[in-house]
């Protein structure tokens, strides 16, 4: 197994979030402030390195014509493991996150790593695979807050930093609201998209220069 | 006055797709055809509304067991159970409404909306009439959102877009146009 492999193809080339468009709705839903962004990449992380570790272990015992079923119910377990420990410890987050934690069951980040890779490989390539897409994700969710926290409502690290007021970077007047709200949601995802797409294409033509150099 | 606040929250102002982010992947994925995203937009209702009834029965059941924490695995066994049981009636009774809908049957099962409509109407405590008014408005909603935005998309992919913006990120800026004139309705209550 190449480890270092695994933590590219997560963090960048196959980012779940940019590159698979896996996971959407809670991408563009909480990406309000970093608060927000990081509890819920850790959460989904957890839950991933989780199911993937479970669902790896009993791959030989699972009937492939249940397979399905099996995953969800799994994955439904941890992620109601994970609503009530943070509705007991971090409250803010629950509250703040709300319907958004339940719905990782429907996630397709997890259900698809479960299908795609727990399924097929061992205990350990499974917790790495789990723990290097939590990260992508996380990194990429992490990326859309800070741009619309920034542009919305003029800080960095609301919920966070500054007791719960975040840094204010732009004065009052200058950001826009509409930036935090869905309309925003959608059109700052659009052009970080856009944006990995051009910068996807530029590292492709200078590979292809770079081999046709040779 | 509720039963027609709840119509219009969940057909417009706090519509899933548009203003609370709920069903995206289905949203992009099976918008590029009219045809395909009205047969989505259908599916969707029905296994909305049907789950609404299912899971206020289940609900009720859990609540009497006092195992209310239970609610999202419960939920979504019996939403995943309700699309293989459609799957499976039509199939054998309805071939015609069976094909037309193809793959996207059982991709509803992770269509994060309607786990959603279910949770929002066990967290609100709706009644049975509301619940189902709920799931089959919101499904409506879905509908008519992802109608506008496929015939949008068949407009869009005809034109001449700057290359990194071909394919996804186009569409999303789109949508968050048409998440514009949602939010025209926001004001909206009863």
């Amino acid at each position: 197994m190449n480890f270092k492999k695994q933590f590219l193809d997560g963090l960048l080339t196959k980012n779940p979030v940019l590159v698979q468009m896996l996971g959407m709705c809670s991408a563009l839903a909480i990406s309000t402030s970093l608060f927000n962004g990081l509890g819920m990449g850790i959460a989904v992380t957890v839950i991933t390195i989780c199911s993937n570790v479970l669902i790896s272990a009993l791959r030989k015992v699972i009937p492939s014509q249940v397979r399905i079923a099996a995953y969800i119910t799994i994955i439904a377990g941890f992620v109601t493991i994970i609503d009530l420990l943070l509705k007991a410890y971090i409250p803010a987050l629950s509250e703040s996150l709300g319907v958004f934690i339940p719905l990782i069951v429907v996630n397709c980040i997890v259900l698809g790593r479960a299908e795609g890779f727990a399924s097929k490989h061992g205990v350990l390539a499974s917790a790495v695979d789990g723990l290097c897409q939590g990260i992508g994700y996380t990194a990429a969710l992490v990326l859309i807050c800070v741009i619309r926290e920034l542009l919305g409502s003029g800080t960095f690290g609301g919920g966070l930093l500054n007791g719960g007021e975040g840094i204010r970077i732009l004065p009052e007047g200058i950001p826009a609201m509409m930036v935090v709200m869905p309309v925003g949601g959608f059109l700052v995802m659009g052009l970080v998209l856009a944006a990995s797409q051009w910068f996807t294409r530029r590292m492709d033509k200078q590979n292809k220069k770079k081999e046709a150099g040779k | 006055m509720q039963v027609f606040s709840i119509i219009i929250a969940a057909l417009l102002s706090e519509n899933y797709v548009l203003v609370k982010f709920l069903g995206i992947c289905p949203f992009l994925g099976v918008s590029k055809r009219i045809n395909a995203a009205l047969g989505m937009g259908f599916a969707v209702t029905f296994v909305m509304t049907l789950a609404s009834l299912m899971c206020w029965c289940v609900y009720q059941l859990l609540i009497l067991l006092n195992l209310a924490y239970m609610q999202t695995v419960a939920f979504i066994l019996v939403i995943a159970s309700i699309v293989q049981l459609v799957e499976m009636f039509l199939r054998k009774k309805v071939p015609g409404l069976y094909n037309a809908l193809g793959v996207y049957l059982p991709l509803i099962t992770t269509n994060c909306a309607v786990l959603a409509v279910v949770l929002v109407n066990a967290q609100k405590n709706y009644s049975l009439l509301l619940s189902l008014i709920n799931g089959c408005a919101s499904g409506l909603g879905f509908l008519l959102a992802i109608v506008l935005f496929a015939s949008l998309r068949e407009q869009v992919d005809r034109a001449d877009t700057p290359d990194c913006f071909k394919g996804a990120p186009i569409s999303l800026v789109a949508a968050g146009l048409l998440a514009m004139a949602f939010m025209g309705f926001s004001g909206m209550r009863f």
